[in-house]
């Protein structure tokens, strides 16, 4: 089961690659929505089961797999945008970046001081190596939707090195987290189709100027 | 002996019914009857049968780049072991000659193609070269996780060494070797998505630009070569994809040709159901290719 869980967590990082390489917005919807359902299969991997897990479970898939993808494509559609078009940082190279994050990410784990159970598993990396790659989505992408999902990807880092305590995490704190996340997509959802009908364009880059051009 | 044997009758005549394969797959998918088997057999008889013309602008290099091509990449078969069966030559270290093998036929291709004078086979020989300096690393890794699974540093050791349990224990970097190398196999060999083998189309392609002023017996070899090339890189993704051996030597020479056949049919599909992709959409993928193997090798060492 743990060798499972540690083949799901390299899919995981794959997808990472995917989403920073690839210029459809649709698809890297889709990859998120993968990543989550994963993300919610996992639990059940690694902890004997109970009713806490059973929900986590379902809540983590339903939430990150079903609703917050179907939020963000459905702004996709209204704003009529289908790529992602001249990222601040080309793909190739986001991707190459993306690549060396993930290598220093299993440096870092390697320094930290772990419990020697979780020492062996893939789960820290994965975590670290995720994270990053939200913070880049987020840091080279210029449409506003890109960048919800660079912030996607970042929870689902954050979540995967809380599977590692999932013991020890209440349910309530990890429905808070669910709630705030799904609050957080309906209010960027809001904000995009706002920006999309004043500005007709999603680029945030151009939010910065305070006169039109 | 007799391996040996078999390996070279293997290396020398099997190469062009692969191309026949993957053409009658391609047929197939198009619904049409499509050119028998052994098509490339008999155009390698006519092209060896007929005159050659050489340019007079042309040097001794425009006649040696066929025949260093083909040679290098028949050497290159000789080092890499087929279906289980160790290589007739193997030595510490093979690998490095393998991959640079392959680099010297490269050159000679391109420095043929440039000494034409034309302007149209420098283009081709510039995006031959870029385009391979990206697949190049790809190999090498593959190569070097390969190495670092086997503990051992020929090719022989390196590529009979993975088993049904190899793929269990590490199943996630074997997987991404495979999917690396299957995109560096569709690189190398300039097939669809890369390049189109069959288009004459200026724009688009890469491999066939550089061979056009080559005529009769030396456009012979150069088709030869490729498909000895298929062939020699195809044996080293089946090594890797496919563990199994019996221990009875002539059922896994037969399970290699099975698999071989069932690789060109894979290719025959892949090229059907695709689309070429841009020019500029060929680097980002094999950059990704790149890193799908590095990602595995990062796994194994840790």
């Amino acid at each position: 089961m743990i060798l499972l869980a540690d083949q799901l967590l390299v899919l995981v990082m794959l997808i990472n690659l995917v989403m920073l390489g690839t210029s459809r917005l649709i698809f890297s919807i889709r990859a998120v929505a993968v990543q989550g359902v994963i993300l919610g299969i996992l639990p059940g991997l690694i902890h004997p089961f109970s009713g806490h897990l059973a929900g986590i479970t379902v809540g983590i898939i339903l939430a990150k797999g079903i609703i917050i993808p179907y939020l963000i494509s459905d702004a996709v559609r209204k704003a009529h945008i289908r790529r992602e078009v001249e990222p601040f940082l080309g793909y190739v190279p986001t991707l190459l970046l993306g690549a060396v994050f993930t290598a220093l990410s299993f440096a870092f784990a390697e320094q930290l001081p772990l419990a020697p159970e979780h020492k062996e598993l893939l789960f820290v990396p994965a975590s670290i190596a995720t994270l990053l790659t939200g913070f880049l989505v987020l840091t080279t992408r210029r449409k506003a939707i890109s960048q919800v999902i660079g912030y996607l990807v970042m929870e689902n880092g954050i979540f995967v090195f809380g599977l590692l305590l999932s013991e020890a995490m209440p349910v309530m704190v990890e429905a808070g987290a669910l709630l705030d996340l799904l609050v957080g997509i309906f209010v960027m959802g809001i904000v995009i189709n706002h920006i999309s009908r004043e500005f007709s364009s999603l680029d945030t880059s151009r939010l910065r100027t305070l006169k039109e051009e | 002996m007799t391996d040996i044997i078999i390996h070279c009758a293997v290396a020398l005549l099997f190469p062009p019914l692969l191309l026949g394969v993957i053409g009658k797959t391609k047929a197939a998918f198009a619904g049409r009857v499509g050119a028998p088997y052994f098509q490339p057999y008999y155009d390698l008889i006519k092209l060896f049968r007929k005159g050659s013309v050489f340019s007079e602008t042309t040097s001794w290099v425009f006649r040696a780049g066929p025949v260093v091509t083909l040679s290098a990449t028949l050497i290159a078969g000789l080092l890499i072991p087929l279906g289980h069966h160790d290589a007739p030559i193997s030595f510490s270290g093979d690998l490095i000659l393998f991959a640079y093998l392959f680099g010297l036929s490269r050159f000679f291709t391109t420095i043929a193609a440039l000494d034409t004078g034309s302007s149209f086979e420098g283009m081709g020989a510039a995006r031959e070269v870029t385009f391979s300096c990206l697949a190049e690393p790809t190999l090498f890794f593959t190569l070097i996780t390969l190495a670092r699974i086997s503990k051992s540093l020929t090719l022989s050791d390196i590529l009979t060494h993975p088993t049904p349990m190899i793929w269990l224990a590490s199943g996630a970097s074997m997987l991404l070797l495979a999917g690396a190398l299957f995109i560096t196999l569709l690189a190398e060999n300039s097939r669809i998505p890369f390049d189109d083998p069959n288009t004459h189309l200026e724009l688009t392609m890469i491999h066939e630009v550089m061979v056009l002023d080559h005529s009769g017996p030396a456009f012979g070899i150069i088709l030869y070569g490729a498909a000895l090339k298929l062939f020699v890189l195809g044996a080293v993704f089946v090594n890797v994809a496919l563990p199994f051996a019996t221990g009875n030597a002539l059922l896994d020479w037969a399970i290699f040709i099975a698999a071989m056949l069932s690789l060109a049919m894979t290719i025959g599909i892949v090229e059907s159901v695709m689309a070429r992709l841009r020019m500029t959409r060929i680097p980002q993928l094999l950059v990704g290719a790149t890193i799908l193997s590095a990602f595995a090798l990062m796994l194994v060492l840790r």
